[in-house]
Parts: structure tokens; sequence; C-alpha cells
């Protein structure tokens, strides 16, 4: 399933049966900067993708184009084969779901009440069904109360519903919002640095969580800088660099290549030191060091 | 005030059982070197104090009837005696509940020493003011009794005593903060919150609810008929300590924890006690000012919901009061309507909602694209226009349809199905005017938008409008239409102030373009609408009707100082904004954003839910 394009000319296979989005040629002006320039990506049903990329490479705008926050300058977004609106609330409704960079949870709303406005969009009680309060009403309420509780149980969040969403520690802020995208039904989850200030047993927990997820028969792409976890988690990566998209392929084929490892640690300057330069360094500080000289490092 | 969080799960049993090591008061006597001794002493002088105080409204104050309410008879203490009276009775039953006496316990649940100082605080306020206004009314204090200087001594007497009681919790560790005198009085000041109650039988829970419901309408009634003035003002100075300390000693945390239990019999008990007010007047003008507060009241809690749950600052709402009530005066067979139309009243009130409803969708379609400030400014012009317009519709810059400046004079009383509200009816033998026929007819409009509030806070919507005041971005992002919704806040408001308008037009007899001002000195106005919103505390049903309440009185109660009205209010709204940022009555949301307490928000009653907060599920059947 894993294909390898490199920047922009590969046209988006367009005839893919289980595409859930295809982001065809997106491009993103602010005025003179261009964050985005030309980028296609798709993600088929079912897959894990992964969107990484240095800081300022333009992977939040990305996110931001497809989920209707940015009108995108060109291109186009398609969800299951239709173009999606450019509002960000009929995007939810069509079925793309996204948590935020830094968290955005209702923090004066309770744990409950948060994943029930995520419930918004799959819900249709109005204003008069709720001001009669007839039997359907309390019938969807208690509908959605469910759903919404078996997602808290989903993410493990049960014992806190009551609770403010600004007083739960912020791991568990994380998995609430994603709860709360999850309520929403979505056919494909956008999430956006999910284990950024996490612990590694936390983030061990947001991957079995994503993992999970996919089992759900919820497509997921992730934007993440713990490579690790990158790696380990998704079917395919996609390196985005100054708003290109420099390469995507397995996380072998990424994880090899040169230009990846240039761009997140910068490529050899002119005159730098050689291997015999490094090899002469090592000796003098193996001599400094005396008697430590007999056991050497290894893969410093 | 991380010492707070150890007192959440103790009762308040417990809490007596495990004293800190008693340190001395804010001001400690110097006779008590012993601790215990000092708290014995204190609490002595406390006692001592409020029984003088009691002894002394016995006596007369002054010798002469001019000051207002009769404070001249000996055993039999009128007026300004009565609040000093109240005020040593409850300092007496909180000395002997902090003193643990069986049977009064109940009354201090959570703070014990600091709810007396309060009171005692409230004794001497009231007391000292009145001896102030007598010397000031009659000229010097030669005209003081042996009653009032015993009441002077008393209250005293009592305050320092109370002083020199420890504070209710442990001292904080040292080096914290400066040792200074105001430092420890703040620190004497603070209360632990109330512990968990024993669970009490239903019946007995709901009885207490009607009983605080009773306490309420009686609180309120003595104000509305309080003269004007010196007795008023002692009204104002022994609530603003009172209900404090009251607070201090727990009891309204453990009333809303009864109320969230027992919404739907709250809610009774409350309409109850409002429907019995007018048999408690007899005098016409304070069942005037009653139906003014109710109307004021129920539009403030219209505005709460734009406001207060969808978090659209809105300048401009009393527009649409002016709105509905204009409509009811064109079509409601005025002598002076350009229309000359004559519907009743039912039709007149849904033609004015709805007319209120096109206002609302056609000003808030083009605003609401707004944000923040610019949507603020934008409201303030809308509700201007409004005024300048009907102002100018007048046959000279344009079709009379207003009559202008002027007006719609002589709209005809009501009568409904032969009922006159115009004329007065014997009830159960109590006499009922023509503005106590219409304080119960608004009192069913107020029914009416309580219900609303409630509902649709406690559902999709109302989760979504707090969403969208919450974080915009992310409650598009969850799918709500913000837009759609914010506009359905804005129109369902406007509706509600429009039929309140309605109502309005009738009381008032006649509909002048003055009345609907941005800022005025008297209600209801823009400003006094939203002020009485944030005064009583946003997105709360209580909140902005006690708000509401006290800014009707608060003016037509102060005449004599009407010049300088709008700047006390400035002064109070600055010193509650410091003090109270979440109003008087806290929505338990917005307690916990203004408030770093350090504690979790963790549920006392699982059964009720976070107190002040729907329990999802639970919905009243």
């Amino acid at each position: 399933m894993t294909t390898t394009t490199t920047t922009g000319r590969a046209p988006a296979p367009r005839d893919t049966g289980g595409a859930v989005l295809e982001a065809s040629g997106v491009t993103m002006r602010f005025g003179g900067l261009t964050a985005v320039r030309d980028v296609d990506l798709t993600v088929r049903a079912g897959e894990i993708v992964g969107l990484i990329g240095p800081n300022g490479a333009g992977k939040t705008t990305f996110f931001n184009c497809l989920t209707g926050l940015y009108i995108p300058t060109e291109g186009t977004v398609r969800y299951r084969g239709t173009v999606l609106p450019h509002r960000s609330h009929l995007v939810t409704q069509a079925g793309i779901a996204r948590t935020f960079q830094n968290i955005r949870l209702f923090a004066n709303m309770t744990v409950l009440e948060n994943v029930l406005v995520g419930r918004h969009t799959r819900t249709s009680e109005g204003l008069f069904s709720a001001l009669l309060r007839g039997p359907r009403f309390r019938k969807a309420e208690r509908d959605s109360e469910d759903r919404a509780m078996e997602l808290l149980d989903f993410t493990g969040l049960t014992d806190k519903r009551d609770h403010l969403a600004r007083n739960l520690p912020y791991g568990e802020q994380r998995k609430l919002e994603i709860a709360r995208a999850l309520a929403s039904e979505p056919g494909l989850l956008l999430l956006d640095e999910p284990t950024a200030g996490m612990t590694a047993v936390e983030t061990t927990a947001t991957r079995e969580l994503v993992l999970a997820i996919r089992e759900q028969g919820t497509a997921v792409l992730v934007i993440e800088h713990d490579m690790r976890f990158i790696f380990n988690l998704c079917d395919r990566v996609a390196v985005l660099v100054q708003g290109q998209k420099l390469i995507e392929g397995s996380p072998e084929t990424v994880q090899m290549d040169d230009r990846v490892i240039a761009a997140y640690l910068g490529t050899p300057f002119e005159g730098e030191p050689g291997e015999a330069e490094a090899a002469e360094v090592r000796a003098a500080e193996a001599h400094s060091t005396g008697t430590d000289a007999d056991q050497p490092e290894e893969g410093n | 005030m991380t010492t707070q969080g150890s007192h959440v799960t103790t009762t308040g049993k417990a809490a007596t059982t495990k004293p800190h090591t008693p340190t001395a008061g804010p001001a400690p006597l110097p006779l008590g070197a012993d601790p215990h001794t000092a708290r014995r002493l204190g609490r002595g002088l406390t006692g001592a104090g409020a029984v003088l105080a009691f002894a002394g409204t016995m006596l007369p104050w002054t010798w002469t009837a001019e000051f207002p309410g009769d404070l001249t008879l000996a055993l039999y203490p009128a007026g300004l005696q009565l609040l000093t009276l109240a005020a040593s009775v409850l300092t007496a039953a909180l000395l002997l509940a902090s003193a643990g006496v069986r049977g009064l316990r109940w009354l201090t649940p959570g703070g014990k020493h600091s709810a007396l100082l309060l009171m005692t605080l409230a004794n001497l306020g009231v007391t000292w003011y009145t001896a102030g206004a007598i010397a000031v009314e009659l000229g010097g204090i030669v005209n003081f009794e042996p009653g009032m200087w015993i009441g002077l001594a008393g209250t005293l007497v009592a305050l320092v005593g109370a002083l020199a009681l420890p504070a209710d919790l442990p001292p904080e560790p040292d080096g914290t903060r400066a040792d200074g005198a105001w430092h420890r009085l703040r620190h004497a000041l603070k209360a632990p919150p109330p512990g968990r109650s024993a669970p009490l039988p239903g019946w007995a829970e709901i009885l207490l609810i009607c009983a605080a419901c009773a306490l309420g309408l009686y609180v309120f009634a003595y104000g509305i008929e309080a003269e004007d003035g010196p007795p008023f003002i002692g009204f104002l100075v022994l609530a603003a300590f009172a209900f404090p300390a009251l607070g201090k000693a727990g009891l309204p945390r453990r009333l809303s924890v009864l109320a969230a239990r027992h919404r739907t019999a709250t809610l009774g008990a409350a309409f109850v006690a409002a429907l019995l007010f007018p048999l408690t007047q007899s005098n016409e003008a304070y069942t005037n000012i009653a139906v003014s507060v109710l109307i004021f009241a129920t539009v403030a809690l219209g505005l709460n919901m734009v406001v207060g749950l969808a978090g659209i600052l809105d300048l401009g709402y009393v527009a649409f009061l002016g709105v509905g009530a204009y409509t009811a005066a064109l079509v409601s067979g005025a002598e002076t309507s350009s229309l000359g139309l004559h519907v009743p009243f039912w039709a007149a009130v849904l033609i004015g909602a709805a007319v209120a409803l096109v206002f609302g969708l056609v000003i808030g379609f083009p605003s609401l694209r707004l944000h923040g400030d610019y949507l603020a400014i934008v409201t303030l012009g809308f509700g201007e226009i409004f005024r300048i317009s009907v102002q100018n519709l007048d046959g000279d810059s344009g079709p009379n349809v207003t009559n202008g400046p002027n007006g719609i004079p002589n709209i005809p009383d009501l009568e409904i199905l032969g009922f006159n509200f115009g004329e007065e009816h014997a009830f159960l033998g109590f006499e009922l005017g023509r503005f106590a026929n219409y304080y119960l007819l608004m009192l069913l409009f107020t029914a009416i938008v309580v219900t609303v509030f409630r509902r649709s806070d406690n559902s999709r919507i109302g989760r979504a409008w707090i969403a969208i005041r919450e974080d915009e971005t992310a409650a598009r992002a969850m799918g709500v239409n913000a837009f759609r919704l914010k506009l359905m806040a804005f129109a369902l408001g406007a509706t509600l102030a429009g039929m309140a308008g309605t109502v309005l037009a009738h009381v008032e007899f006649s509909v002048t373009p003055e009345s609907y001002k941005f800022v005025h000195t008297a209600p209801p106005n823009s400003a006094f609408l939203l002020i009485a919103v944030i005064l009583g505390g946003m997105g709360t049903v209580s909140g902005p009707l006690i708000g509401a309440a006290l800014l009707y009185l608060i003016p037509a109660k102060l005449q004599f100082m009407a010049d300088y009205q709008l700047l006390l209010f400035g002064i109070a709204l600055i010193l509650l904004m410091r003090f109270r940022p979440e109003g008087l009555i806290a929505d338990r949301r917005k307690q916990l954003e203004f408030h770093e307490t350090g504690q979790l928000d963790v549920p006392l009653d699982p059964a009720a839910g976070t107190p002040g907060l729907p329990r999802l599920g639970k919905t009243e059947a």
C-alpha cells in the first residue's frame, strides 16, 4: 500500500478505492509568504499516516486547510470523493475531526459536557425540542450521554466525568480532546502533536489509543515531532519542509532518506571536518582522558 | 489557600475535633495570655454585647417621632431598632453555634468565628449608622436617649469580643506574609467550606427550601416597604454584612446543595413565594415598585441568555424591550396609536414578540459576524438607532408611526375574560390593586423566561452556546455552526425582551423613546441591564433576578442622592469586580474560573453532581 512520491510532480492517485482524504495541490499564501506549496496527500481507510517536518514547515497550516479553518489559496480537499466546503463545522459534519496543537478544550465545562459538544453534528435536537422536552428529546439526550460515556470509557476518563476540563492533568486533557473529536464519529481523525509534552509512559498509552482508534475503522493523520512515536505507529509518513512535501513513503524509506536528515539536522557545509579530522579529534580526546582510553565509547 | 483542600473531606464535626493550636484573634485582648482564657473572654464579651444591644432596642433611642420610624417607645422596637434587634439575635445564635451548643450547630457548618465577626460588624454598622443618622437629622447627639447609648456600647463590646476570637483557619506558615493588623483581620475573615451534611429525609429538605424561600420573600418585602432614606440604608448596611456572615457560616452552600437535589421543588417554592408577595403589600406604591422590579429582572434574565450563555456582549438590549412595548402600544387600542388597532392581549404579546424577533434577526445578521469589542460597539449603535428612529417617526422628519418624543400615551388597561387589570379586586380577603394584578401577570412571563433559560441551558443548543463562549474556534471545529447558534441566542433574547415589553407598555400606561436609552439614571436601560447580569452573576437564573432587584430598589429608595447615583454604582461595580468578580450568585463555572483555590473540583455529593451545574441525564421529569 505504500507509495513513494516526491515533491509535486507525481499526480495524486485518483482511482484508489479506499481513499478517505485526498488533498491535491493545496497551497496557502499569507500575503507574500507561501506557508504551504502545492502539497498532495492521500489517506486511505484504515491507515495511520504521519506528517513530520521541522518547526515552521507548515504542518499545522496544512491541517487548518484540511479542516476548513483556512481557505486554501489553491487546491482542493476531497473527503470520500466529495470536495470539502471551507467551513470548519461542515468539515466536521462531513466526517473529519481534529485536535489542536495547544489544547483547546472548553475549559469551564465538565468532561462529559465537552464530549457531548462533540456529538453536536450527530444529533439534531433544536431549540424547540429542548424547550418542550418531549420523549424524543429525552431519548436523544440519553443516547448522546450513553455514547459519550462509551467514549470516556474508551479513553479511560469515566471517573472524571463531572470534573471541569480545566482541572484535568495535562495528559488527560489530551485524551479528552481526542474523546471529544471521536464523539463526532469521524471517518478521519487529525491529531496535531498528540504527545507533545508527554512522558514516555504517556506516549506509549497514546500510541495504544491511536491504534485502538484505527481498529474501530477510523483513519488517522497525525502531526508529531517524536520520531520514535511516528515511525512505530504510522503506515506511511510524509515529510513537509518549508511548505513543500519532500518525500512520502514507509517509515523505513523516510528514516533512511538523506534529505530528511538534512532537513532536520542541516546539510554539511563546505570545509566541514571530514572523516580524517574527526579521527584526529577522537584520538586527541582518547589521549587526554588517559586511563579511560582503554574503553573507547561507541556510537557517540 | 492550599489549606482549604484538607478541609474538603472533613465534615464539620471532624473539623471541631481536630482543632489547630488556638492563636490570638486579629485584635487580642490584653488580659488573655492563655489562649483558652482569651477565647472564653472573647465569647463572653460578644455575648454580653449582643445582649446589651438587644436590651438597647427595648428602650427609646430618641425623643421625637420626627426621625423616620418611631424610635421613641419603650419595649416596642420599630424601624431601625428592628434591624439591630435582628442582628443581635443572629449574633447570639452564631455565638452559641460556634460554642458548639447542641441544636444550633447546623447554623455554622463552615466558618464559625469569621461568621460571628462579620455579624458583629453588621450589628455595629446598622446601629452606629442609625446613631449617625439621628445626630445629623435632628442636630447633635443630644437627641440620643439611653437606649441608643446602650446599643452603641453593646455593639462595640460585641465587636471587641469577636475580634479577640481566634481565626477559623490555622495560621499560614511563617514567613509567607507580613504580620500586620490588616493581614490578621483578613485571615480572621477566611472560613473553611462546609463539609458534607448528613442527609435529611426528603420532606425535611424540601421544608428547609420552603423556609429559605419564605425568608427571602420576607427580606425582599421588608426592603421594599422600608421607608426612603435612613431605614432603607440601614437595611442595606445590615444586608451587606449579614449575608456574607451567613455565607462564611456556609449556609448558602448547604442550601445550594439542597436546591440542586430538589430543583423542581426549589423552583416551585420560589414561584409560590413570589406569588404570595402582593398579599403582603397594602400600599400601591410598593406593588408598583415590585412589578417594575419584576419586568426589569425578567429582561435581565433574557439578556443573561445572550451574555451569560452565548457570550455575546449586547449593549443595546433595551431596544428589544422598546420594540415590544411600542408594538403592544400600537395594537392595543390607544387613541394616539397610528394604527388604531385593538387586538386582544394574547395577540398583542405574540405580535410584540414576533416583531422583536424580526428586529433581533435583522440586527443580529450583520453584527454577529463581528467579535468582542466590535460587536459590543455595533449593538450599542443599533440600540441608539432604535431610540432615535422612534423619536423621529413623528410625521415631520418621517412617517408618523410613533408620535415622536411624545410617545403613545393612554394605553388602556388590560381586560382578560372580563377581569379588568385596572381595578381593585378582592381575593381571599386581600385587596389586589392595579399593580398587584399586573405583578401577577408579569410573574407568568417571568416563569416562562426562567423555564426557557433553564431548559435551553441544559440541552444540545445550550451546550453549544457555552462552547462558543468558551472557545469559538474549537466549537466550530467540533461541528457547531457558531454564527447560526449565536443568531439563535440573539433572536431568542430579543423575543423574550419583546414579550416583557408588551406588559411594560400596559403597566406604564404610555411608551416614550426616552425610556430606552443606553444609560440613564433609572432602570431599565441597556447599561443597567448589563450591570444587573454582571452584579448578580452571569449564567445563573437567580443572579440577574437578585441583581435587578437591587439595582431597581436602590435608586427608587434613595431618591435624595439621585445626582450621585451613577458615581456610586460605578464605585460599587469596581469594588465588586475586585472582590467578587463572579457576581453575587456564583455560577460554579465562574467561581472556579476566577478563584484558583488549588482544590480540584471534586463533586461534593456524587448523587447531586457538581453543585450549580445540571446533572446530565437526570433532567427533571
